[in-house]
């Protein structure tokens, strides 16, 4: 670290912040070289995002400084750190939605005087996009493009401002398979051309891959810094942590042989196609794919939130499910993939939000607001929500109890069967593990859950039994010792497999 | 346990400093006659303005309300009108004619609500299209001049607006009673959450098996229920009705939901501010005219200003409360 430091573009030196009474970092150190890839890796609110704003200029420290080329910086705000060339991507995009895609890589610094050039706009940010391997159009307009490809953009507007130092949060966390890859080529090229890179993950593989350097975070502190190869992904995991994180997956459940939901023919109209399989008692089921495989399509096609059609028995007995009213009545959940757009409303309080969906249960006429407490006293317990005062807002929690609370909703009715679509999205490795423990919990105690994601690694420790979705349809179920990543990934893929079972 | 809501503790404020300088200014504001005047003008905007704080909480939209009730007025007086020869001059009469206005309310409000939620259009859209329709439908009714209740009948129906319990009159009860009832079920019903989960957000509202258009159909019929109900009071006073009768009733009611406290963009609806709302737009208006201060033409300048300066007031709240 030492060595170097004379090369180093940005850094910070003993920075400290509190906000009011409340410390997050602790004469926090940290060197961007570079042509160098640095991962900062920590659970949530170790105060990732924090250094993130001060080095982007969104914030300022509360002691030590920021060093700019070895002098000391100061930046009033983000547009003037943008100037220096330190360019942040940040996880909620940027973007203008009603705006095209050129119009949004040029927000802000358009080419051209009194009239636009719109030409020039275009062919620059269509060279960009090349780059990128992607085929989106310049002229497409934001609102009408996919997550992922909107996280390109907003990768592609980050290129475009030459950046000396480029700060990603997150970037990978809403991309396909192949768009990771032209991803990691982007970031590699960079590297070559001397950019400095500080890169935040949840993803540990993808630290593994990437990063030259990984500064690890507990608590607002530095808790430990090391070159690539020094940390495997055990190692980071337990420094994060800070402590042994054996047993991260609770053990396999014994599901039994009752059939519990059988589906039959499940088709979504342009989305999912003829899907069947069975979900046996105290079975967790895992579904896999790559993103845009129809999996959330199919579990909301299954409780009535998409048009189907297809056969559903629960228990037995035949359901006809058009509404997320008949799913609750046939005892189904659904816990969206989408936490803060459909899961809760983050402008009202923790009570408000668990027992939205069950409100019929809570008095006849009148809302009983005590009852109502109650069953909030209950879900902080069971599922171990931390928040610091009960009538905080939804959207204050952190990203861990916000998931928390919001599966605390879908058990409010009670159901028997669970659909859990991505149950670990953007929460960090503590909170992973408890939920974890929540899943297999349920299913032990007789319920049946489904459990869509996109992290293989989750699907595998935490499935009895994986089914793999391609293009809308079931490709392929892997179960047992069947169960690798590499299974999955050529069922997902369309590639001959040599362990799971076409379906 | 429970607490001031501030959103509501700044209009309140307002009003308080509004009626100690009505009083400051002249002795007569104080005086039952004038303050029974002011409620009961106040009484048709804020039984509208209660249904609009659904309406707005729910993230929607009402423009067509003043149309619809010179709409409604007008209706009702051809309604009593034709029915006087064959029911005869009583109260039979008049309760047809209520029964029309009620009802009539009901049809507009579900009209609304349908095109906006079955036929998904913009509520804004839509009550445009309805505003002009309703004010066209009663000039064309009117041919163009005023539609007049027989004289026996407005002699009959006139203590509905004048009469009361003392001095408190019709208008003022049925106000207080709406507002209640109002309040009630916007804080402890069901359908009072589920209209703030839907403004809040609606995705979040269908993903928790809520039946999202039912609900916003709901606010809407419950909205023309409301103006059918403050053309019920309304129709007595003046006896008539034409193109002119409430002209830029759905601005106030609006302006009064805005100034109590309820996000425009819905999520967060206050009753008892609605309420405030309309009180301190009518005391503005109560004491231009008592006082000579001000030209009483300026009227709606300040209320221009006072609208807009409660939604900075409020926008400031609500940043201090995120930091």
């Amino acid at each position: 670290m030492d060595a170097g430091f004379a090369m180093t573009v940005l850094a910070l030196q003993n920075v400290s912040k509190s906000f009011g009474p409340i410390q997050v970092l602790h004469g926090v150190d940290l060197a961007l070289e570079p042509g160098e890839v640095h991962a900062l890796i920590g659970e949530n609110g170790a105060g990732k995002s924090t250094i993130m704003k001060i080095l982007g200029g969104f914030l300022d420290p509360t002691e030590g400084q920021i060093l700019l080329d070895g002098k000391p910086a100061r930046f009033a705000s983000g547009p003037e750190a943008e100037a220096q060339g330190i360019i942040v991507i940040h996880q909620e995009f940027n973007l203008a939605s009603d705006l095209t895609v050129a119009a949004n890589v040029f927000l802000g610094r358009e080419l051209g005087g009194f009239r636009l050039n719109h030409a020039a706009m275009r062919e620059e940010t269509a060279a960009l996009l090349k780059r990128l391997n992607t085929t989106i159009s310049p002229d497409a307009k934001i609102g009408n493009l996919s997550v992922p490809d909107r996280q390109m953009v907003e990768i592609a507007k980050a290129l475009s401002r030459n950046a000396r130092v480029l700060i990603m949060d997150e970037p990978s966390a809403v991309l396909t398979h192949r768009e990771v890859g032209t991803l990691y080529e982007q970031i590699d090229r960079l590297r070559a051309e001397g950019v400095a890179i500080l890169y935040c993950s949840h993803r540990l593989d993808e630290v593994a891959h990437l990063a030259d350097r990984i500064t690890v975070l507990r608590d607002g502190r530095v808790v430990r810094q090391a070159m690539r190869g020094e940390l495997t992904e055990d190692g980071m995991a337990t420094a994060m942590v800070g402590r042994e994180l054996e047993d991260f997956y609770p053990p396999k459940g014994d599901p039994s042989a009752e059939i519990a939901l059988q589906v039959r023919g499940l088709t979504v109209p342009g989305r999912v196609h003829d899907v069947s399989f069975a979900l046996r008692k105290g079975e967790v089921l895992g579904i896999s794919g790559l993103v845009g495989s129809g999996r959330t399509e199919l579990a909301e096609g299954l409780v009535g939130l998409r048009s189907s059609t297809g056969d559903i028995q629960v228990n037995g007995k035949p359901v006809r499910i058009s509404d997320l009213r008949h799913a609750f009545a046939a005892g189904l959940a659904y816990l969206t993939e989408d936490r803060k757009e459909a899961g809760l409303l983050l402008e009202k309080g923790l009570r408000v939000n668990l027992t939205l969906a069950t409100l019929e249960r809570f008095g006849k006429w009148r809302i009983d607001t005590r009852a109502e407490d109650k069953a909030l006293d209950r879900a902080t317990e069971d599922f171990d929500i931390r928040a610091k005062d009960r009538n905080m807002l939804a959207g204050k929690l952190s990203g861990g109890n916000q998931q928390k609370l919001l599966l605390a909703k879908t058990m409010l009715p009670d159901p028997d069967i669970i659909i859990i679509d991505e149950p670990t999205r953007g929460i960090d490795v503590g909170t992973k593990r408890q939920i974890y423990a929540f899943i297999r919990k349920l299913a032990s105690e007789g319920r049946s859950l489904i459990v869509i994601s996109s992290e293989m690694t989750e699907v595998i420790g935490l499935a009895d039994r994986v089914l793999v979705m391609r293009e809308g349809r079931l490709a392929g179920e892997v179960t047992g010792d069947a169960m690798t990543e590499d299974n999955i990934v050529r069922l997902a893929m369309g590639v001959g497999s040599d362990g799971g079972k076409a379906a | 346990m429970k607490r001031i809501d501030l959103h509501l503790l700044g209009p309140l404020v307002a009003l308080i400093a509004l009626v100690i300088l009505g009083a400051l200014l002249n002795s007569a504001f104080l005086a039952p006659a004038n303050i029974t005047n002011v409620l009961a003008r106040s009484a048709f905007i804020g039984i509208i303005a209660v249904g609009m704080t659904f309406v707005i909480t729910a993230g929607g939209l009402d423009l067509s309300v003043g149309s619809m009730a010179a709409f409604l007025a007008g209706v009702t007086i051809i309604a009593m009108n034709a029915a006087l020869p064959g029911v005869g001059e009583n109260w039979g009469t008049i309760l047809i004619g209520m029964g029309v206005a009620i009802l009539g309310g009901i049809i507009a409000g579900t009209v609304n609500g349908l095109l906006i939620t079955k036929a998904r259009i913009e509520p804004f859209i839509v009550t445009l299209g309805t505003m002009g329709i309703f004010r066209s439908l009663v000039t064309w009714l009117a041919d163009g001049g005023t539609l007049s209740l027989e004289y026996g009948l407005r002699t009959l129906y006139r203590p509905v607006y004048y009469g009361g319990i003392g001095w408190i009159t019709w208008p003022i009860i049925v106000f207080a009673i709406v507002a209640i009832l109002g309040e009630w079920t916007m804080r402890h019903s069901r359908f009072g959450r589920h209209v703030e989960a839907i403004g809040s957000n609606d995705r979040v509202a269908r993903y928790s098996a809520i039946d999202v258009n039912r609900v916003k159909l709901l606010t809407y019929l419950l909205l023309g229920l409301l103006v059918g109900l403050a053309t019920v009071l309304y129709v007595p006073r003046l006896g008539s009705a034409s193109g002119s009768t409430g002209v830029l009733w759905e601005l106030e009611a609006i302006a009064a939901v805005i100034i109590g406290g309820t996000a425009l963009k819905g999520g967060r609806g206050r009753v008892w501010g609605t309420v405030i709302g309309v009180l301190i737009l009518s005391l503005i208006d109560n004491i231009l005219n008592l006082a000579d201060l001000v030209s009483p033409y300026l009227n709606g300048a300040i209320q221009g200003v006072i609208i807009v300066l409660a939604v900075v007031l409020q926008r400031e709240k609500r940043t201090a409360e995120e930091r």
